[in-house]
C-alpha cells in the first residue's frame, strides 16, 4: 500500500460509459432525429417532450434522493393516484363546499400533496423503526395506495373544469408551460440540496456507508424518515400534474407504473441503485433519454409496444453499466 | 506420526503486496495443531489458499502424500478438509438437519428420506454427547450448540482434517470444555485438527503442536510442551525477551507536566462474553495505550466508551460527569472521536471525495441554517491537508483512491476538525506504510503535547510502549495490570498479557 | 423464546386457521356461499393466481421477487390464443413456452448480470407486456373454440373445474419438489444464506435460475388458463396480478427476505384472499353495506403491513437471540 493516488487515471471504459454514456446517447438521439425525423426542430417538439417528461422526472427527483441513502420507494405510482384522488374531491367541494375557488384550489393542493407526504413519511417510518427492507415496506403502499385512492373515489372518473388548477398542466408563462417550470424549479433545489446543503451530504453519506455515517453521528434513521417523506411530497405534486393535464381523475390510472419510470429515469441517469452516489441533473438527463428513444421510435414509425420493450433493454443496459463502472 | 498435510514456501501476493512469503505449515496424522498469530500474520490466507479460496502464486500442498491442488472450499471439503469459520456460516432458519446434510442428501426412490438424515444427524451429534431436536430451526439454538453443529457437518463429510478459526470467541467457559472434548475425541479416531485461537490457555489445553505466524511468514513449529507462554506472545509480536531498546516508532519523548486531571473514568464495564471487567481512566494531555492479545477486549471496550454498544454494567463519568451514551452522536457532542480499526466498512465513505469524508461529522457545525459553508470548509480541508501531509490530488478526489496510510490521515482529520477533547484510535497505523506510519505517530503525540487526551488500542507493542504513558493490559475480557511509561517495558506488557497474573495496579486517580 | 414461537406459529398456522374461520363465517351468513356454483366459481377463478403465487413463493424463498408474472401472464395467454388453433396442446405448450422464455431471461439478468431481482424483473414486466402488444396487435385475441383450447379453462373434471385440477397437481409438485429434493431444500438454503450455502457446495446460481425459469412457465401456464377461461388472449390482463401473488405468498408466512417459506401456506394466502373478496360480494349483495371491490386492495396491503411488521420483529429477535447466547 504505497502513496500511489492515480488507479483513476488508467482509462476503464465501463467507468467513462458510466459517466457520461447519458449524455453520449442523448446528443447521439438528438443528432439523429436532427437528420432523420421530420419537425425536430421545432419548438413544438421540445415543449411535446418536456411536458412528457415532466411528471417522472418530478417523481425521479425524490427517487433520486430514496436511492441516494440506498434505498427504493416503490409506492410513489400509488401516492400520485392518492393525491390526483383527493384534490379534485377537495376543490370540487365534495368533502367541504369552499366557495372561493383560489381559497378552494389552494386547499386542494397543499392538503392532497401533504397526505402524499405524510404516507411517504410512514415508508420512512417502517424502514426506519423497523428496519424492514425498502423495497418490502414500500411494497404496502405500492399495493394499498392505490386502493385507498379507488376507495376514496369509489373508483369513478372525477372530471372537471378548473382554470385556476390547470393552470399547473395547461398554463404556460412565456410560451414555457407551467409544470416544466414547475420541473425545472425541483430539479434545481434538489439539486442544490443535494450538493450544498448538510442533509444532501447525509444523504449520500448514508448510501455510501451507513457504518460510517452513523459513527460520525449522523442520525441516519431521521435522514432516512424526511427523505422518504420528500418522496411521497414529490409523487404528490406529481400526482397533481397529471390530473391537471387530463382535466380528469381515474384513481385506477393515474400514477401507474411511474415506480418503474421513476427507478428507470435514476438509473439511466448514472445514480448508483446500491446508494452512495446520486445526481439529479443525471436523472434530468436520463428521462430525457428515455423518453427521446421513445419519441424518435414512435416518431419513425415503430409501434408503442416495441417501445416498451426497447425501454426494459436501455434500463438492463443501464444497471448493468453502472455495475460494471462500480466494480472496476 | 506421519504427516498428513505439508505446505512448503507458499507465497501469495495481492495487488502486488505479499500477504504470504515463503511459509510452511505441516499437521500430522491425528494431532491438534495450533496456528496463531496477530492480525495480518497471514493465518487466515493459508487457511484460504489450503481450501482453495485463495490461489497461491507458488509453493508446494501435498496431503495424504500427494500433490493437493484445489479450487474451491467445496473440493477441498469432498478431499477431506472442512473448515469451521468463525461466523458459523450455516443457514439459521433451517433445521439442524438439513444444516448438517445439505449437499449430500439421503434418497430414497429419488426423493429425500428425512427418516434417514434425520438419524444420521442425531448419530453424528451423539458423538459428542449432544442431544437435540434435529428437526427445530437451528437459529434456536445457542452459539455453542450451532458451532457444535458446524462441526458435526465438517465430520460429517468424513474429513480427515478439519480447520477450526476462532471457534471459541463467542462460547462461555461450559460450551468451550464441551468443544475440547469434541476435538479430543476428533484426535482419537485420527482426524487432525487445525486451531487458530487468541486465547493462551486453550492452546495449552488442546494443541500438540503450534505454528506461529508473522509478516506472512512461519516463524517456528513446535511442540506445546516445549514453548511457554512468554514464548509464545514474544515470537507472535516478533520480540525476543532479550531485545533492548532503540526507537521502532516515531513517537519521541513526551513532557510529563503536559497530563492534567482525569477526562475519561470507567468503571468495570462489561458488554457481552468479550468484555467482562474493565477499568481504566485516560487524562487529558495523556496517550492511554490499551495492550492486549486479539480477542481481549480492546475494541469492543472503545465500542461501548463510544456509544455504539450498550453496557451490560459498569459506569463512566467524563469531565468529572456521569456519562452514559446511547449513540455515537452523544460521544461526538460529549468532545469525543474515534478512530475505528476497520478503515473501509466502518470509516471513509469511498465514493465521497477527501474534502466530504473530512467534513462528516464537523458539516452540521459549520453549517449556516443547513447550508453547507464552502469556504470555510476548504479553508480547513486544505488546512489539514497540509498539515498531515496528505497526499492527494487535492480535496475533490475520491478518498477510495487514496492509500491507506491518507486514507487513515483523512479520518484523524474528520476527527480533528472537531476539535475533540478525547480521540479514541484503534490500531491507529495497521497496514499502512512505514511512511506514514511514522508521521501518524508523532501527530499523535504532537496533539497530546496540545493537550488532547488520546486512548490508543495496538496490537504493535512498540507503539503502546514507546508511545503511551500510561498502558492498561487487557486480558480475555478483565483489565489485569497498568502501567506507567516507564515501568511498561515490552517484557513486562508480554507477561501481563500472557499470564494476566501481574497484580492490580490501582490507577494514580483513584 | 416463547413469543418467537408466538409469532412463528402464527406465520404457519395463522392464515389456515383464518381461512377456516372466513369459510365459516360466509357459510354462517349467506346462503349460497358453499353452494357448487360458488365453489367451483371460486376455484375457477383463483386458479391463475393460485398458479402464479406457487412461481413467486419459490421467488421469494431464495430472497429474490418476481414482478413480472402479470405480463408474463398476459403474454401467455395471447401467445396461447395465437397458437390455439392448431390444437389444444399446441396452445397450453405455446402458452407455458412464453412463460418460459420469459423466466430464462430473468434468470440470465439475475444470475449472469447480477442485476438486482427487482430491477430485471421490472424491465421484464414492460417487455413481456410490449411483446405482448405487439404479437395481439393492441387488442384481444379471440382463441380457437374448435381446437377443444376452451376445455382446458372451462370445463369440469369430475365435477371441479378443470384450473383447479391443475393448480392442485401444481402445488402437490411444488411441495414435493421443497421437502423432498435437494433442489428444494437448497432454495430455502439460498434464501437463508446464500454465502453459507456456496461454501457448503450448493449450486446457488443454479437454483436461483430454476425458481424464475418455474415462476415464468407457472405464469404462462396461468395465461393460458386465462385466454382459456374468456375465449381469448388478452394482452393487458395481468396488471396487479404480481401483487395478489405477493401479498398471498407473504401472508401464507413465507419470509419476504428468503429462507422461511411453505407451499400449503401459499395456497391457503392465496384461498384466503380469494374467498375475502367472494365475502366481499356477498356481503354488497346484503344490501347491508356496499364496500367496492376497490377495498380488496387496501384489505390485501393490510395484510401484507402486519405481517411483514411481524416478520421484521421476528427477525430482530431470532438475531438478538442469536447474539446473546
Amino acid at each position: 500500500m504505497t502513496d500511489t493516488t492515480n488507479q483513476a487515471r488508467i482509462f476503464d471504459p465501463f467507468d467513462f460509459l458510466a459517466r457520461y454514456g447519458t449524455l453520449i446517447a442523448l446528443a447521439l438521439l438528438i443528432v439523429f432525429n436532427l437528420a432523420f425525423t421530420r419537425n425536430f426542430a421545432s419548438m413544438q417538439t421540445v415543449n411535446v417532450n418536456l411536458t412528457q417528461v415532466c411528471t417522472i422526472v418530478i417523481v425521479a427527483v425524490g427517487m433520486t434522493l430514496v436511492i441516494g441513502t440506498g434505498g427504493i420507494d416503490l409506492s410513489v405510482g400509488s401516492l400520485m393516484a392518492i393525491s390526483g384522488a383527493l384534490a379534485p374531491m377537495i376543490f370540487l367541494g365534495k368533502i367541504v363546499p369552499i366557495e372561493n375557488v383560489y381559497l378552494a384550489v389552494a386547499a386542494a393542493m397543499i392538503i392532497s400533496v401533504l397526505v402524499a407526504g405524510a404516507f411517504g413519511l410512514f415508508n420512512g417510518w417502517l424502514i426506519a423503526r423497523f428496519r424492514i427492507q425498502p423495497i418490502v415496506a414500500t411494497l404496502v403502499l405500492f399495493i394499498a395506495g392505490r386502493g385507498i385512492a379507488q376507495v376514496m373515489t369509489n373508483g369513478n372518473l372525477q372530471t372537471f373544469r378548473v382554470p385556476e388548477f390547470q393552470l399547473i398542466g395547461l398554463g404556460r408563462v412565456f410560451g414555457i408551460p407551467v409544470q416544466v417550470i414547475l420541473m425545472a424549479i425541483m430539479v434545481i433545489v434538489a439539486a442544490w440540496v443535494l450538493k450544498r446543503t448538510v442533509f444532501g451530504r447525509q444523504i449520500i453519506a448514508i448510501g455510501g456507508n451507513e457504518r460510517a455515517a452513523e459513527l460520525s453521528g449522523i442520525a441516519v434513521s431521521k435522514v432516512k424518515l424526511v427523505v422518504y417523506g420528500i418522496s411521497g411530497l414529490c409523487a404528490g405534486i406529481a400526482g397533481l400534474v397529471v390530473i391537471a393535464i387530463n382535466s380528469s381523475s381515474d384513481a385506477n390510472l393515474v400514477g401507474l407504473g411511474m415506480e418503474l419510470d421513476a427507478i428507470a429515469a435514476v438509473a439511466v441517469g448514472g445514480t448508483l441503485l446500491s446508494g452512495g452516489k446520486a445526481t439529479i441533473v443525471g436523472t434530468l438527463l436520463g428521462a430525457m433519454t428515455i423518453q427521446l428513444v421513445r419519441y424518435t421510435l414512435l416518431s419513425n414509425g415503430v409501434p408503442d409496444a416495441a417501445a416498451l420493450v426497447v425501454k426494459a433493454g436501455i434500463i438492463v443496459l443501464a444497471v448493468w453499466i453502472q455495475q460494471q463502472g462500480r466494480h472496476a | 506420526m506421519t504427516v498428513l498435510l505439508s505446505m512448503i514456501g507458499i507465497e501469495k501476493r495481492f495487488a502486488g503486496i505479499p500477504a504470504l512469503s515463503g511459509a510452511s505449515f505441516s499437521v500430522n496424522h491425528g494431532e491438534v495443531h495450533a496456528l496463531i498469530g496477530q492480525n495480518g500474520a497471514g493465518k487466515s490466507t493459508l487457511i484460504k489458499v489450503l481450501t482453495g479460496y485463495h490461489k497461491r502464486d507458488s509453493g508446494d500442498v501435498m496431503f495424504e502424500g500427494k500433490p493437493f491442488e484445489v479450487f474451491s472450499p467445496q473440493q477441498a471439503q469432498a478431499s477431506g478438509i472442512s473448515t469451521i469459520y468463525q461466523e458459523i456460516n450455516l443457514v439459521p432458519y433451517r433445521s439442524v438437519t438439513e444444516n448438517i446434510c445439505l449437499g449430500r442428501e439421503a434418497r430414497r426412490y429419488g426423493l429425500l428420506d428425512w427418516k434417514r438424515m434425520h438419524r444420521e444427524a442425531e448419530a453424528l451429534l451423539q458423538r459428542f454427547n449432544v442431544r437435540m431436536d434435529v428437526r427445530r430451526p437451528l437459529m434456536e439454538f445457542n452459539t455453542a450448540t450451532q458451532q457444535m453443529v458446524a462441526i458435526a457437518r465438517a465430520i460429517g463429510f468424513s474429513a480427515k482434517l478439519v480447520i477450526m478459526d476462532e471457534p471459541t470467541s463467542s462460547l462461555d467457559e461450559r460450551e468451550v470444555a464441551v468443544l475440547f472434548n469434541v476435538i479430543r475425541q476428533l484426535k482419537n479416531e485420527g482426524v487432525s485438527v487445525v486451531f487458530v485461537s487468541h486465547k493462551l490457555d486453550e492452546l495449552y489445553a488442546v494443541c500438540d503442536r503450534v505454528t506461529i505466524m508473522r509478516d506472512g511468514r512461519t516463524i517456528t513449529t513446535a511442540a506445546m510442551s516445549e514453548i511457554d507462554k512468554i514464548g509464545l506472545v514474544s515470537s507472535m509480536l516478533g520480540r525476543s525477551i532479550e531485545k533492548t531498546d532503540g526507537h521502532a516508532t516515531a513517537f519521541g519523548k513526551r513532557d510529563k507536566k503536559n497530563i492534567g486531571k482525569v477526562l475519561l473514568a470507567a468503571d468495570n464495564l462489561a458488554v457481552n462474553q468479550s468484555v467482562q471487567d474493565v477499568t481504566f481512566n485516560v487524562r487529558s494531555g495523556e496517550i492511554a495505550g490499551f495492550a492486549g492479545l486479539l480477542g481481549a477486549g480492546r475494541t469492543e471496550t472503545a465500542r461501548m466508551v463510544f456509544g455504539i454498544d450498550r453496557p451490560r454494567a459498569g459506569s463512566m463519568q467524563f469531565d468529572g460527569k456521569a456519562y452514559d451514551p446511547k449513540k455515537p452522536a452523544d460521544a461526538i457532542a460529549a468532545g469525543m472521536g474515534f478512530c475505528t480499526e476497520d478503515r473501509k466498512s466502518e470509516g471513509i465513505v469511498p465514493e465521497m471525495s477527501v474534502a466530504e469524508n473530512m467534513m462528516l461529522a464537523l458539516m452540521p457545525k459549520l453549517a449556516k441554517s443547513g447550508i453547507i459553508d464552502e469556504k470555510a470548509q476548504r479553508q480547513i480541508v486544505e488546512r489539514f491537508i497540509k498539515q498531515l501531509g496528505i497526499k492527494c490530488s487535492g480535496p475533490d478526489q475520491k478518498v477510495r483512491e487514496l492509500s491507506g496510510g491518507n486514507q487513515q490521515k483523512v479520518l484523524l482529520a474528520r476527527w480533528l476538525a472537531m476539535n475533540p477533547r478525547l480521540l479514541i484510535l484503534d490500531e491507529p497505523t495497521r497496514g499502512i506504510d512505514v511512511g506514514a506510519k511514522g508521521e501518524i505517530q508523532s501527530l499523535v503525540k504532537s496533539l497530546a503535547d496540545q493537550g488532547l487526551a488520546v486512548l490508543m488500542i495496538s496490537s504493535e507493542l512498540e507503539e503502546v510502549t514507546e508511545g503511551a504513558d500510561r498502558v492498561f493490559v487487557l486480558r480475555e475480557g478483565v483489565s489485569v495490570a497498568e502501567f506507567d511509561r516507564d515501568e511498561a517495558t515490552e517484557n513486562v506488557l508480554m507477561a501481563a498479557m500472557a499470564e494476566g497474573s501481574a497484580p492490580r495496579i490501582e490507577g494514580a486517580s483513584s | 423464546m416463547t413469543q418467537v414461537k408466538l409469532i412463528k406459529m402464527l406465520g404457519s398456522y395463522g392464515v389456515v386457521l383464518a381461512l377456516l374461520l372466513l369459510i365459516l363465517f360466509g357459510w354462517a351468513r349467506y346462503d349460497y356461499f358453499l353452494g357448487l356454483f360458488n365453489i367451483t366459481s371460486v376455484l375457477r377463478y383463483n386458479s391463475m393466481f393460485a398458479l402464479v403465487a406457487l412461481g413467486m413463493c419459490f421467488v421469494i424463498m431464495t430472497g429474490g421477487i418476481d414482478l413480472s408474472v402479470g405480463s408474463t401472464a398476459a403474454l401467455g395467454s395471447v401467445v396461447a390464443a395465437l397458437a390455439s388453433p392448431h390444437g389444444a396442446w399446441i396452445g397450453l405448450g405455446a402458452g407455458v413456452g412464453a412463460g418460459l422464455c420469459v423466466g430464462v431471461i430473468n434468470a440470465l439478468l439475475v444470475t449472469r448480470l447480477r442485476i438486482m431481482p427487482f430491477v430485471a424483473t421490472l424491465a421484464m414486466m414492460l417487455a413481456a407486456s410490449g411483446t405482448a402488444l405487439l404479437l395481439a396487435d393492441n387488442q384481444s385475441v379471440s382463441v380457437s373454440y374448435e381446437s377443444g383450447f376452451t376445455t382446458i379453462g372451462q370445463e369440469n373434471f369430475l365435477g371441479f373445474p378443470i384450473p383447479a385440477w391443475i393448480a392442485l397437481a401444481a402445488y402437490i409438485a411444488g411441495w414435493v419438489i421443497l421437502n423432498f429434493t435437494s433442489t428444494g431444500r437448497g432454495v430455502l438454503a439460498v434464501g437463508g444464506n446464500e454465502d453459507a450455502t456456496r461454501l457448503m457446495g450448493l449450486p446457488a446460481d443454479r437454483i436461483k435460475f430454476l425458481v424464475y425459469l418455474a415462476s415464468g412457465g407457472l405464469a404462462g401456464l396461468a395465461g393460458v388458463i386465462l385466454a382459456s377461461q374468456f375465449g381469448a388472449g388478452q394482452p393487458i390482463e395481468g396488471v396487479g396480478w404480481e401483487l395478489f401473488a405477493i401479498a398471498a405468498v407473504v401472508v401464507g408466512g413465507t419470509l419476504l427476505t428468503g429462507g422461511v417459506g411453505s407451499v400449503g401456506a401459499t395456497l391457503a394466502g392465496v384461498l384466503l384472499l380469494g374467498i375475502l373478496f367472494n365475502v366481499l360480494n356477498f356481503e354488497n349483495g346484503k344490501g347491508w353495506i356496499s364496500l367496492s371491490a376497490y377495498w380488496q386492495s387496501v384489505i390485501r396491503g393490510l395484510f401484507l403491513l402486519v405481517v411483514v411488521i411481524l416478520q421484521a420483529k421476528l427477525a430482530s429477535r431470532s438475531s438478538a437471540a442469536v447474539k446473546d447466547h
